[in-house]
């Protein structure tokens, strides 16, 4: 069993700094990810809130620069490896993965962020890629003067629907609620545009293919009565998820979402084991603010170091 | 142009040629997009543990693209990036869209076991 001063799991920017941080101060760090680095940022476009880019930096290009510094201080990296096992208590850590290789560990760093929420109803899996959608950026021109239905009603679905709009003949927007949740300045874009109309308090219970038409089963929340509607294509923006899955064996503290529950210092119930970014139980996610929580938790591990060997 | 560390493939002659010396090839064939740009970065990752295996790239929007985009395992689909595992020449398997380490995996040691 190979052992670190601090084990990261989680690649992304708050993962990617704490590296920097407790790599630059001579720790031995382990990077840990069931992907690649970056987390999401590296599929977000242009990112123009981070502050010393003067113009917008590709996503992708930022995420591999911090990983770049994070390797340029010695940062080992375990990339698309999964958690076979993992078991966290004050006393003790490690994390086995790929059901091969043990490490162990004074300090853990969880930094899994969030992932995009999937319906997870009959049809979704099946027909991704081939009717079900989840980009527009990626997938707008294969549904080119295409009808569409549009699943969610927040931020994201209002602004991957005006992007949609540039290609599609039409949307039918699929909302659990009454009234968009998006910002109002993006959502009467979208309710203004004659191409769109909404079936409100409705939520998809299944999708089929019927010959080359996507078919949407619905179910009204206040009526509970089913109506299928069928178009062409189905794109989904449903909001994010924390990648929380993993711990359900460990005894950490989680919110009824699956978000972990903090201190001021990033610290979670147990001794040694710190949370940062989108993970964390907080109100805003932002890159500066994974960043952030990197930082601290790195800083408050290498202290803990320091107090050791004094 | 893709952005990637994976050999990028630009023409249909180059494809060919890969998967007539290559028992093992997979092509991740897409933008440098949101769906597109985890896979590369699986596929940089796996072509370490995999050495037996190809890993490349192609640009969706080349005309020579046009050899991934008109397979029949392809004909239905809607959603970048569009991966082909190849086996002897051979497409053995095809997806279409954002595909997660643990899927890729899957379908490498189904397929190229």
């Amino acid at each position: 069993m190979q052992k670190f001063d601090v084990i990261i799991i989680g690649a992304g920017p708050a993962g990617l700094a704490a590296a920097i941080y407790t790599a630059r101060a001579a720790l031995s760090t382990l990077v840990i990810d069931e992907s690649s680095a970056g987390g999401q940022v590296k599929t977000t476009g242009q990112v123009a809130n981070y502050p010393g880019f003067v113009e917008p930096i590709v996503g992708h290009e930022l995420a591999g620069n911090m990983r770049k510094q994070a390797e340029k201080y010695n940062t080992n990296f375990k990339l698309a490896a999964d958690i076979t096992a993992l078991y966290l208590s004050d006393q003790e850590k490690w994390v086995e993965i790929d059901d091969e290789d043990k490490y162990t560990t004074e300090f853990v760093i969880i930094a899994t962020g969030s992932s995009p929420r999937l319906l997870n109803i009959p049809g979704e899996k099946d027909y991704k890629g081939s009717g079900v959608s989840y980009c527009a950026t990626c997938d707008a021109e294969f549904y080119k003067d295409k009808d569409i239905f549009v699943i969610g009603g927040g931020n994201s679905a209002m602004e991957e629907s005006l992007l949609l709009l540039q290609f599609v003949k039409s949307i039918t927007v699929i909302h659990q609620f009454d009234k968009l949740q998006a910002e109002k300045i993006t959502a009467d874009k979208v309710t203004a545009n004659p191409k769109v109309n909404i079936l409100w308090s409705h939520e998809p219970r299944a999708f089929y293919k019927e010959e080359n038409k996507m078919v949407v089963e619905a179910e009204n929340l206040k009526t509970n009565k089913r109506v299928r509607l069928e178009r062409d294509g189905i794109f989904i923006f449903v909001g994010l998820v924390p990648n929380s899955t993993f711990l359900k064996n460990v005894p950490i503290q989680l919110t009824e979402y699956g978000y972990i529950i903090t201190g001021p210092q990033m610290e979670t119930n147990i001794r040694g084991v710190y949370a940062t970014g989108d993970i964390r139980d907080k109100r805003h996610k932002q890159i500066t603010i994974a960043v952030g929580d990197g930082t601290i938790a790195a800083l408050e591990v290498i202290k803990h170091k320091l107090n050791e060997l004094s | 142009m893709l952005q990637t560390n994976l050999e990028h493939i630009e023409s249909e002659e180059q494809l060919k040629e890969l998967i007539e010396n290559n028992e093992k090839v997979a092509v991740c064939c897409g933008r440098m997009g949101p769906m597109c740009i985890p896979v590369y970065d699986i596929f940089e990752v796996l072509q370490e543990k995999y050495s037996d295996i190809q890993f490349q790239d192609m640009d969706f929007d080349i005309p020579d693209a046009a050899i991934i985009k008109g397979l029949p395992e392809c004909r239905k689909f809607w959603g970048l990036p569009y991966t082909i595992y190849y086996r002897n020449g051979k497409v053995v398997k095809a997806t279409s869209s954002i595909q997660s380490a643990k899927e890729v995996k899957s379908i490498i040691d189904d397929v190229f076991a």
